[in-house]
């Protein structure tokens, strides 16, 4: 059920010398004055999401800016690796000094980044940390953990001491975005959790019921309603990302359980934060994908220049957006969150 | 063997059902039943579709995506284009239909194989929906866009008005395909395309009807998702094609076509959601469902093969 929609298509590497050898003797044959502007790569999961459409955006911004050219790639789905693979190589063919990547598949991606480093590129990871985190130069991109927290504090405060019985939406098995948001919620909300170097999912028994949603709206609303079929009690919802927040809505909706449960999620679209202005969302953790994209490019000519790597992690921020403050939770309000949120507003 | 190829996965639905029964006494609710049904009811209106193409020896991989770029076009009418909503419904039922056409061209004239036009319209429907849509969902949809995701209440439980549409469209199908000469010719041009067409059978016009008619399923089930989500999707359908093969497959109809009952299509798309449903109820993880629907997929086409389905 999970398997890409789309078949498979004969291996491009299998292709590539073929098709590019006429085309680099035409190429070499041309006596255009070479681009001498740096080349910066940007490899994104896909063309289409708008998280990564902004990231796109922002990097393309910077990188004129500063005087650079972005050359950049994409999946086809979330997921394609083997997409991924091929902008990488593309971009190393193409002189990029520097590549920045939203890896699709953390573990998968790893041996053609070695090699695209071992050829003297810098790679640094935007969004998505690679497994291992250290296959990149460096990891620029939300504390996922601490987004989950931030709303598990907030669901904790507005619960207050009534019992929790929490729902949860997840995104799929073993993805380390996906783990430590579930993880840092529980930790934020003061229940038994794992720490965040696992990908693994923490169920204490206050978890009463919890399924994968892919982050797609109507697979999570279908999870959803299953959960409360069994659970009508549950009164705090978790949800990985704001389609999933808005698919459990509509559930909550039409079970007539729109009032009463506390639903959180993740993001920070603008789609996300106004159904948090609406009331649907409680509250939600905003990521800036905008502050990624700058940061990247800002290290992708630092080392350009001047050969200086950047190295480990760097938040790039995460806020809590609420239209009802809890206490002892700092939070932005509906106004302030759209402002910076990212997507059609 | 005919008779296990209907009444199995019927048989098998029940004995789920039962077993769930037993373990949740939350499942056979009339609430919990009414609520599955509503979880298959886009896949289990594409399967129609579907069953018609497969029923011919075709297969249709761009449902899901034709179904996409209908709900996006007609959500777009509705919004943006500021069409009245019922014209804006009749054009993404319009744009899918057009599609199935398409697909039934290029398979009849030009004489390509279903899986190779179908991948190819899967992907331009899919190109389509995302430049049409920008990839954004489509929201704000005026109320008749999203009536058949509403319910009415029959005693205690509800039932949504786009589930009794699903049920009348199998209904629909099942008399088409059996009480009209069209609906036998189809089954002919699937078991042997050659006598049937030296039978006097028109077998073109069969299969481009055929193909016609999916379309148009498609665009009802677009409208479907969207009472469902309440949204024009353009991620929407990424998984469906596949998974109304497996409805269709698990309903006993045969991949080599000419056989099996369209109700079996139902009764496939039920036996997904029925585990999907159940196992969440029992607390078990949902990958579960899919192992499980694998294991059917293949017991179905043994059923099939040992039943005289391979040529």
């Amino acid at each position: 059920m999970l398997l890409p929609p789309r078949a498979s298509r004969p291996s491009r590497a299998a292709v590539r010398p073929l098709v590019l050898l006429p085309i680099a003797l035409l190429l070499g044959a041309c006596g255009t004055p070479a681009d001498r502007r740096p080349v910066i790569g940007l490899i994104t999961k896909t063309e289409t999401n708008p998280f990564f459409v902004k990231l796109k955006e922002g990097a393309e911004t910077a990188a004129t800016a500063k005087g650079a050219i972005l050359r950049s790639g994409a999946g086809r789905n979330d997921g394609d690796n083997a997409g991924q693979v091929s902008a990488l190589e593309n971009q190393v063919a193409a002189g990029a000094r520097a590549i920045l990547i939203s890896a699709s598949d953390a573990k998968a991606i790893v041996p053609a980044i070695r090699k695209a480093r071992g050829a003297g590129v810098l790679v640094i990871a935007l969004d998505s940390p690679t497994d291992p985190m250290d296959a990149t130069d460096a990891f620029f991109g939300t504390d996922n953990f601490k987004a989950g927290e931030l709303i598990g504090a907030y669901a904790k405060a507005r619960l207050g001491d009534t019992p929790a019985k929490i729902v949860m939406i997840d995104l799929v098995p073993g993805n380390p975005t996906g783990a430590q948001r579930h993880n840092g919620f529980l930790s934020g909300f003061g229940l038994a959790s794992l720490d965040r170097s696992h990908n693994d999912l923490a169920t204490p028994p206050e978890v009463v019921c919890s399924g994968d949603g892919i982050g797609d709206q109507s697979k999570a609303q279908t999870v959803m309603e299953n959960c409360l079929q069994q659970h009508p009690e549950a009164n705090v919802v978790y949800t990985v990302n704001e389609p999933s927040g808005a698919g459990a809505w509509n559930a909550l909706q039409k079970a007539g359980r729109a009032s009463g449960v506390v639903l959180v999620s993740i993001d920070g679209g603008c789609r996300g934060v106004q159904d948090v202005a609406d009331g649907k969302i409680a509250a939600t953790a905003q990521q800036y994908p905008l502050r990624m994209a700058e940061l990247g490019v800002e290290a992708a000519m630092q080392f350009i220049t001047t050969g200086a790597k950047p190295s480990g992690f760097q938040d790039t921020g995460v806020a809590l957006v609420a239209v009802t403050p809890a206490a002892g939770v700092t939070s932005l309000s509906t106004t302030e969150g759209a402002q910076r949120c990212w997507g059609t507003k | 063997m005919n008779r296990v190829r209907t009444l199995g996965p019927l048989l098998a639905l029940l004995a789920a059902c039962a077993f769930f029964a037993v373990q949740s006494s939350r499942f056979l609710t009339g609430e919990n039943i009414s609520l599955i049904v509503q979880q298959v009811m886009v896949v289990g209106v594409l399967a129609i579709g579907q069953s018609l193409v497969i029923l011919t020896a075709g297969i249709d991989l761009s449902c899901g995506m034709v179904m996409a770029l209908g709900g996006v076009v007609m959500s777009l009418l509705a919004t943006r284009a500021g069409c009245s909503p019922a014209v804006a419904i009749a054009g993404g039922v319009g744009v899918t239909t057009v599609a199935g056409f398409v697909n039934g061209l290029l398979i009849t004239r030009i004489k390509l194989p279903p899986f190779i036009v179908t991948l190819g319209t899967m992907n331009i429907a899919f190109a389509l929906t995302q430049l049409v849509s920008k990839s954004q969902s489509i929201t704000d949809l005026p109320p008749l866009l999203t009536v058949l995701g509403d319910t009415v209440r029959v005693g205690r439980t509800p039932i949504a008005y786009g589930a009794v549409a699903m049920l009348l469209l199998y209904a629909l199908a099942w008399w088409l395909l059996r009480e009209t000469a069209g609906g036998r010719h189809v089954y002919a041009v699937g078991n042997a395309p050659e006598a049937a067409r030296l039978s006097g059978i028109a077998t073109t016009r069969v299969l481009l009807t055929v193909y016609v008619l999916a379309g148009a399923c498609y665009g009802v089930a677009a409208l479907l998702g969207i009472a469902r989500t309440g949204v024009g999707d353009p991620q929407a359908g990424q998984t469906e094609n596949l998974d109304t093969v497996t409805a269709v497959v698990l309903g006993g109809t045969s991949l080599f076509g000419g056989r099996g009952v369209i109700l079996g299509s139902l009764v496939g798309a039920l036996i997904v959601g029925v585990f999907r449903n159940g196992l969440t109820l029992m607390g078990v993880s949902s990958i579960w469902q899919i192992l499980v629907t694998g294991v059917l997929v293949i017991l179905s086409v043994a059923v099939d093969r040992s039943s005289g389905g391979s040529r």
